[in-house]
């Protein structure tokens, strides 16, 4: 049964300690769902970038909510490196987990599935692979002289957070062709979501929106926030607004800077977020 | 007619994908002069060649989620795809995560993306790296987010083919390990790439000049190219073409 509530209700739910599962930079990030987790100094956070990081998980860094990361990358794309993450690596205030896109979809429909590991071919030989502890490599298992092949163990977020331009009533949500949501919301335990709008049309009701939408069985709690994924893009609803990014990576570059910048962009904005 | 130096860039690595065996290719992350290249490959080919860019969703035809890329890739789908690295090495490897003693990193750079795998089976890798000097191609690289070669036993269907700098176009021997030097760009010599190399180079004879983008080229570049590849890269496409995006 998926509630409806409000976006500081949303980051509620998310405990101190929690494992939850950010989408990449280019739509569906949550940003005032990160907006909420840095206002209520949730702390220790392990959080996995499906498979990129960005702007959302720097923000979580630098405002100190974040104990351990996994991720293939994190950066900023156009506006560079992502300054809050390349300094709590460099000086180890998180624990990074370095990984490759592929084997963090593969682990995800290893959960999907429900079973506790999957191969992936390639990746032997990488220094990826020889500081991760987790993953094995194994003879070809069949026997059919395939060679080595490295398993993977499932990975199953506490939580799959993401910002989709409509919910329907029935708690359906649109999710188009980003199809990696509906693998993150499956491995999940618990899918917490915000949306642009709410419509009184059932998504499911109609086969071309059903084949982009994803039932309400997979999600807990869905809250509304018009511009929720600002200043970054939402697919067909606005763009990245690049200026607003560049501001935030010359501005993060500093402790000070970044202080100013949840002082003039985060905090101020309380009392907007929690109508 | 004139040409700024990504523009040469993007004439090679076109040039590079204009070949039979590649009839898709994929670009991905933080990727300009690559994606710019694949779409003038495919507007050269007469739109034979499929590209798919895989950073949102203009040129971008997949539909099953992030994950389509690995397996279109595994597939045997993806004929080319770009690679790039902080680090280099003379056998390939490429480093994308950071300098110094990992964990104990000196500069911590995003990370590997999908390099590790792209690279096992991807059979036409470019690696791309306009920064030619001895910080980047180095004689071993600090971490290896991909490593060049494999043992024979272990499954590879594809690799480096290619490397573009910012001074040279060089091949790659999977089976030497080896990079061998193809052609120098306007203006540059191979002492100049000698000094600026980290690791040995195979260099023949008689080293060719890179041809330099034809006016045909350039118009349709800046004309047809420019205004598609800003759809993904807003600020290149306002750096090197200054055109701003209208999506």
């Amino acid at each position: 049964m998926t509630t409806f509530i409000n976006v500081s209700e949303l980051a509620d739910l998310i405990p101190n300690g929690a494992y939850i599962a950010i989408p990449p930079e280019y739509s569906f990030v949550p940003m005032e769902l990160v907006r909420g987790l840095i206002r209520r100094n949730t702390k220790n956070l392990s959080v996995l970038c499906v498979p990129i990081g960005g702007m959302a998980v720097d923000l979580l860094i630098g405002a100190g909510c974040v104990k351990q990361i996994e991720a293939a990358a994190v950066s900023l794309g156009e506006n560079g490196l992502a300054p809050r993450f390349t300094d709590a690596v460099v000086s180890k205030k998180i624990k990074m987990m370095d990984s490759t896109c592929p084997a963090i979809h593969t682990a995800l429909q290893a959960s999907e599935k429900g079973v506790p590991f999957m191969p992936l071919g390639g990746i032997i030989g990488s220094d990826i692979q020889a500081h991760r502890d987790d993953w094995r490599i194994v003879d070809d298992p069949l026997g059919n002289g395939n060679g080595p092949i490295l398993l993977l163990p499932a990975i199953q977020p506490d939580f799959t957070i993401f910002h989709s331009p409509l919910a329907d009533r029935s708690g359906n949500v649109w999710v188009g062709r980003q199809r990696e949501l509906l693998t993150m919301a499956h491995a999940a335990k618990q899918t917490l979501v915000t949306v642009e709008r709410i419509t009184d049309e059932n998504l499911l009701a109609n086969e071309q929106t059903a084949a982009g939408t994803m039932p309400a069985l997979y999600i807990n709690a869905i809250a509304e926030a018009e511009g929720g994924a600002k200043p970054l893009g939402l697919t067909d609803c606005y763009e990245r607004d690049g200026d607003a990014i560049r501001d935030y990576a010359a501005q993060a570059k500093t402790d000070s800077g970044f202080d100013d910048y949840l002082a003039q962009h985060i905090y101020t904005n309380t009392q907007q977020a929690a109508q | 007619m004139n040409y700024k130096p990504e523009e040469l860039l993007i004439s090679v690595a076109a040039s590079l994908l204009n070949t039979p065996d590649i009839q898709h290719v994929a670009v991905g992350a933080a990727s300009p002069i690559p994606g710019a290249a694949a779409l003038l490959a495919q507007k050269l080919g007469g739109g034979e060649l499929d590209v798919t860019i895989i950073h949102g969703s203009a040129n971008n035809t997949f539909t099953d989620g992030g994950r389509e890329l690995f397996d279109c890739a595994g597939q045997g789908r993806v004929h080319a795809f770009f690679l790039g690295g902080v680090q280099i090495d003379g056998q390939a490897n490429i480093n994308l995560v950071g300098t110094g003693n990992y964990p104990d990193l000196e500069r911590r750079f995003p990370g590997s993306f999908g390099s590790a795998y792209m690279y096992f089976t991807v059979p036409n890798v470019i690696l791309f790296r306009p920064e030619h000097s001895r910080r980047v191609f180095v004689e071993k690289v600090d971490f290896i987010s991909a490593p060049g070669v494999s043992d024979p036993g272990i499954q590879r269907t594809g690799g480096p083919k290619a490397m573009i700098t910012g001074l040279c176009l060089m091949s790659f021997n999977a089976e030497k390990a080896q990079f061998k030097l193809e052609s120098v760009h306007p203006g540059h010599s191979v002492e100049e790439v000698l000094d600026n190399t980290g690791f040995e180079i195979d260099i023949p004879e008689n080293v060719l000049t890179t041809a330099v983008p034809s006016d045909e080229h350039l118009k349709l570049l800046r004309a047809e190219i420019a205004p598609e590849i800003a759809k993904t890269y807003p600020g290149f496409a306002a750096s090197v073409f200054n055109i701003k995006s209208a999506a």
